[in-house]
């Protein structure tokens, strides 16, 4: 994992500059409608192929969204010089916002509902004990990721959004964003495992 | 570091989570079957609990923005509102009734209250104690 060091505990007056931004992108918000009223209409309707590719290409994202992000840009960010990885911060960030809950939240309703409508979240399944199981990864992800990295995310954006961003206060959270986005990739790995195990049975 | 001494808000809000999380899990275990709630009752209640700690805590702490708190959190309470809303109706849909409903719709309550604040939370700590704050968008 990568070490993160934005310059100690310098004075906030040695802040370099940020790019102004929008911490939540308002473009964003009429596609994240559109998504979750084909989730609600997938649902509604109970389609097989519908919640399939919903579930399908929400977990495909989910997972390697936090793959990448954890062993990929991650440790990168982790090593950039400061300017740049303000630069980054405040391009991605507000992106994440807007994608990873949309992105989590299709694939649990649309998942949840597939497993109904196929029986493989009934507890007579012969697989259940593996389903038992994504149940917990995908919770302990949930509560990571609700718990620590999304308001790390948000806070982060809002120190940026200060005239002179405290660098120590920065240091911290994206130290919490860096770490939490690894242990949410590696526990993206075992629902690789378990997904693939219920869908080939 | 502009951070104030405050109370443990993410810690307690962290075991909230895991709290209705395990409670979904159990519940989830057994569908179809008829479960005990008692397990998922007593999970749900230690969580909600914690959520009134983290309320009163944050209520009582003398140098906090609440301005900053409270402009975050409205935004984010609509958002996990949405989002609870949306399981909500998953739930009806599949005709989950009775003991089971009122269980799974009461953690999606703390769900949706205890996220928002603990993402206004981490926002106002970093603020000054007062005053203005990098409003949002």
């Amino acid at each position: 994992m990568a070490d993160v060091a934005i310059g100690g505990s310098a004075p906030a007056a040695a802040a370099p500059p940020r790019p102004d931004f929008q911490i939540v992108p308002l473009r964003a918000l009429p596609v994240v409608a559109v998504v979750l009223v084909a989730l609600v209409a997938a649902i509604a309707a109970d389609r097989l192929w519908a919640l399939e590719f919903l579930h399908v290409a929400g977990g495909g994202l989910w997972t390697s969204l936090d793959l990448f992000l954890g062993f990929v840009l991650g440790p990168i960010l982790g090593r950039m010089a400061v300017p740049a990885r303000i630069e980054l911060t405040t391009r991605l960030m507000p992106k994440m916002l807007v994608i990873m809950p949309t992105v989590v939240t299709v694939t649990l309703a649309s998942g949840w509902q597939l497993g109904r409508l196929l029986g493989t979240v009934d507890s007579g399944y012969a697989l259940h004990g593996w389903l038992v199981a994504s149940y917990v990864v995908v919770g302990v992800m949930a509560v990571i990721a609700l718990g620590l990295l999304e308001p790390a995310n948000v806070a982060v954006l809002f120190e940026l959004r200060k005239p002179r961003p405290d660098p120590a206060v920065i240091q911290r959270l994206m130290k919490r964003f860096i770490y939490t986005a690894g242990i949410t990739g590696g526990m993206q790995v075992a629902t690789l495992v378990i997904m693939t195990k219920v869908a080939t049975g | 570091m502009s951070e104030a001494r405050l109370p443990p808000v993410t810690q307690v809000a962290m075991a909230s989570l895991a709290l209705i999380v395990a409670g979904g899990i159990y519940l989830a275990a057994h569908m179809p079957r008829a479960v005990p709630l008692a397990p998922a009752v007593g999970l749900l209640a230690a969580s909600v609990l914690l959520l009134l700690c983290n309320v009163v805590a944050l209520a009582r702490a003398p140098t906090f923005n609440r301005r900053a708190f409270f402009g975050v959190a409205r935004w984010a309470l609509l958002a996990y509102v949405i989002s609870a809303g949306l399981l909500e109706y998953v739930f009806l849909h599949d005709g989950v009734r009775g003991g089971v409903l009122v269980v799974l719709t009461l953690s999606l309550v703390v769900y949706a209250v205890h996220i928002p604040l603990l993402i206004g939370f981490t926002v106002a700590r970093y603020q000054p104690a007062s005053g203005a704050y990098a409003d949002a968008p």
